[in-house]
């Protein structure tokens, strides 16, 4: 009795003595915003080959630090070091560093359309290559991929016709899609790539039912899914861990953190406090935080999580670290936002750059070849460019019948669509 | 012939399909060991298996999302929302998502998904286990919506949403699941076992999507109605003597617009009924079409009957309930017109 009367007491002198503090919230802010010095200050790097690779099988409580830390393996000079470097074959990089360029002359041509007034809109992927590409690569051709809209390496890498992504951007007669999506929302049962919503996240949980469908049946493909560093912060992330985690599903959870959503820095979504891939640990999912520039360690990292999946561990959270070297897209201006040249200081380089001078320092690649594959790349764009363009460009009138954007609301249509059909004249 | 209550009914009706298609799952939340907590479910786990019906974490947006991924994959899953009031935590996965995968995709993927979910009002639940959100799903190009009246029609409509290629919004009249409740508040709870559409088939049949039901003819007035309205209708017709046509529409989407207006044409005055509030409404809806293609044998402006425009009270419950009383004189009323 004495002493809570005491406690109380004492209490009252605190306060006395100590007047309220105002309380503050906190507004995160970039590192550098448009005219200040670049600063990656704040970046949690590790050294190339510092990583430990645990065993596929090893249970996730075990590598809780892995989300903490860095996956590399390619160092500064053009090595591959640690026990991440992957057991891939020179083919397949070549094939990989070839799927890069591709994308990249691909995305450079698309966006000049764009900007000549030949499509709507275009996303780039300039500095994420490695990302589609090695991912795709270090999957089975028939494992289904949820991309969000800059993933176009995954059809690239999977060999997907030019042709038809053109079509698709071009909204022409060639589009797969009859010109119901924006420009570069693909679709590809055919190819393992489910067609990109446009609203953000939503296909990373619908990646863990897929994938929760092909346990199901005892299936042996799995499904991976990709989102932003931004879009983390929707509920979808959050239902897919979850899921992902009560059912061990057979799926590689991606988090493409490329440093910006739009205008905002990943602080705000909290980047700046844990890592992405930190978001894993409280759901039990083993998570890894890889520099999603070096084609190797994507390659690894990708190659583990599958094995993995496929071996009925379950799912994996990578969080891919990279940076967004172009604006979100053809509407945007980051000018207006960041410090210009935040992308050519990226402390971890340029993806393509990286592999070539690894493929060249291991004697299986050249200059000269790297030149010549550069221009085959450009020259087959542009081939295949000339090719769609034929076939017209958005707004030239050269779309399907319009009579076609009745169909496919559902399997059959029914009366109240024929009737607006005819009603709209077609 | 077994009786069946129109729990019992949806539950043979998921029995049914998860023996006949090996694609059939059944998940959410409560619903796999426990059966869920209308006991839609009871048994299933326990027959068809754990991997067959299952429980889901408390996250519907999940239960959804998952769902169609399945589907895409190629599963026929049938998802239970506990209660509809719990189903918005979902509306971006349903509008953006489920509605829309085939066209976008120009039919490259599909969501054969079915999501069960307990509607409506009656039980006391107050605003957050009472709502009729229907017209917010017909509003969504790419989703059709079933709302059954009786157990057998329940059964009957489940198998062929199930068996149903696109997604189906398929409301359940919670109010329903034990009796045919007509809005008179007093006196003894009517079970299932006294009316005869309680008589449901242990196997396997259809109930067509798009077809309405004539469940009273009559002379006077065309009733438009679903789920428990149907039987609040019927008893307004009762007790007022008039001699009304009452049509249950059993799917809003896609709608059976040709026995509407057969109807009409006949009765020349029309009465649209709904529990959910009325502002945007499918009645708004219903009372379009019948003015646009039966406007020449109208005889009397068309009535629309609706909950307020006012979240569902929970001490209020019988003033916000469009009743029989509502009905009849709304019925009344075009007789005047």
């Amino acid at each position: 009795m004495l002493d809570s009367r005491r406690r109380a007491d004492n209490r009252a002198l605190l306060v006395q003595e100590s007047e309220p503090r105002a309380l503050e919230l906190r507004i995160p802010e970039a590192p550098a915003r448009p005219g200040e010095p670049v600063d990656f200050s704040r970046l949690k790097l590790a050294d190339p080959g510092a990583v430990r690779r645990p065993e596929v099988d090893a249970p996730a409580e075990s590598m809780r630090d892995l989300a903490y830390s860095l996956i590399r393996v390619l160092d500064d000079k053009d090595e591959a070091v640690g026990p991440w470097a992957p057991e891939v074959s020179i083919a397949t990089l070549k094939a990989g560093l070839r799927a890069m360029m591709l994308t990249r002359a691909y995305d450079d041509r698309m966006y000049r359309a764009q900007r000549q007034g030949k499509t709507s809109f275009y996303i780039k992927c300039t500095g994420e290559e490695a990302i589609a590409v090695a991912q795709a690569l270090a999957l089975d051709s028939g494992d289904m991929c949820f991309p969000s809209y800059r993933q176009q390496g995954l059809l690239i890498a999977r060999n997907y016709p030019l042709l038809k992504m053109m079509g698709q951007v071009y909204s022409n007669t060639l589009d797969p899609l009859k010109g119901r999506q924006m420009p570069i929302m693909y679709s590809s049962r055919e190819y393992g790539f489910f067609t990109v919503s446009g609203n953000l996240g939503t296909q990373i949980i619908q990646a863990v039912g897929w994938a929760m469908g092909s346990a199901l049946r005892g299936d042996t493909k799995i499904a991976a899914s990709w989102i932003g560093d931004g879009t983390t912060a929707e509920g979808d992330f959050h239902y897919a861990l979850t899921f992902a985690s009560v059912y061990r599903a057979p799926v590689i959870l991606n988090v493409v953190n490329n440093q910006w959503a739009i205008s905002s820095f990943q602080g705000i979504a909290g980047g700046d406090q844990a890592p992405f891939a930190a978001r894993g640990v409280g759901y039990g999912l083993p998570s890894l935080r890889v520099d999603g520039n070096d084609f190797l360690a994507v390659y690894a990292a990708t190659q583990w999580a599958a094995q993995r999946a496929r071996s009925n561990h379950g799912a994996t959270l990578i969080e891919l670290f990279t940076y967004r070297a172009e604006g979100h897209s053809t509407s945007d201006d980051p000018t207006r936002y960041r410090a210009a040249d935040e992308a050519s200081k990226w402390p971890l380089g340029d993806p393509i750059l990286r592999l070539k001078q690894y493929l060249i320092k291991r004697g299986e690649w050249t200059e000269e070849q790297h030149e010549a594959q550069q221009n085959e790349v450009t020259q087959e764009v542009r081939t295949v460019q000339r090719e769609a363009e034929a076939s017209g460009v958005h707004g030239a009138n050269n779309t399907h019948s319009p009579k076609t954007m009745f169909e496919d609301v559902f399997k059959e249509m029914d009366w109240r669509l024929r009737r607006q059909r005819q009603e709209a004249g077609f | 012939m077994p009786t069946m209550n129109m729990i019992q009914a949806v539950n043979s009706a998921m029995s049914v399909m998860l023996a006949r298609d090996p694609n059939v799952v059944v998940f959410g939340e409560d619903v796999g060991y426990f059966g869920g907590v209308f006991r839609a479910t009871e048994g299933l786990q326990r027959t068809y298996g754990k991997t067959r019906c299952f429980d889901t974490p408390i996250a519907e947006g999940g239960i959804v999302g998952a769902a169609i991924g399945m589907g895409a994959y190629g599963m026929r899953p049938v998802v239970e929302i506990q209660f509809a009031d719990y189903i918005y935590p979902a509306f971006d996965q349903i509008v953006s998502e489920a509605a829309r995968i085939r066209y976008r995709s120009a039919g490259e993927f599909s969501v054969p998904m079915t999501i069960r979910t307990p509607y409506g009002g009656g039980i006391f639940g107050g605003q957050t286990h009472s709502q009729s959100p229907e017209g917010l799903f017909t509003h969504v190009a790419g989703l059709k919506v079933v709302v059954p009246s009786t157990p057998y029609d329940a059964k009957g409509l489940l198998i062929s949403a199930i068996e149903d290629d696109d997604p189906v919004i398929f409301l359940e009249p919670k109010r329903l699941y034990t009796g045919p409740f007509e809005g008179h508040t007093e006196g003894a709870v009517r079970p299932w076992s006294v009316h005869p559409a309680s008589e449901v088939p242990e196997d396997h049949y259809r109930i067509p999507l798009g077809q309405a039901a004539v469940v009273r003819e009559g002379e006077d007035v065309t009733v438009l109605a679903y789920g428990t309205m149907v039987h609040v209708a019927l008893a307004a017709a009762r007790d007022s003597g008039i001699n009304a046509e009452v049509i249950d529409l059993r799917t809003l989407v896609p709608l059976d617009i040709e026995t509407i207006v057969r109807s009409v044409n006949k009765t020349g005055r029309c009465v649209v009924v709904h529990e959910a509030t009325r502002t945007s409404g499918y009645g708004a809806e219903l009372t379009t079409l019948v003015q646009q293609q039966c406007f020449f044998d109208l005889e009397a402006p068309i009535e629309r009957v609706t909950g307020y425009d006012i979240p569902y009270p929970h001490a209020f419950e019988w003033q916000y309930f469009p009743g029989p009383a509502r009905v009849a004189e709304a019925m009344r009323q075009t007789l005047r017109g």
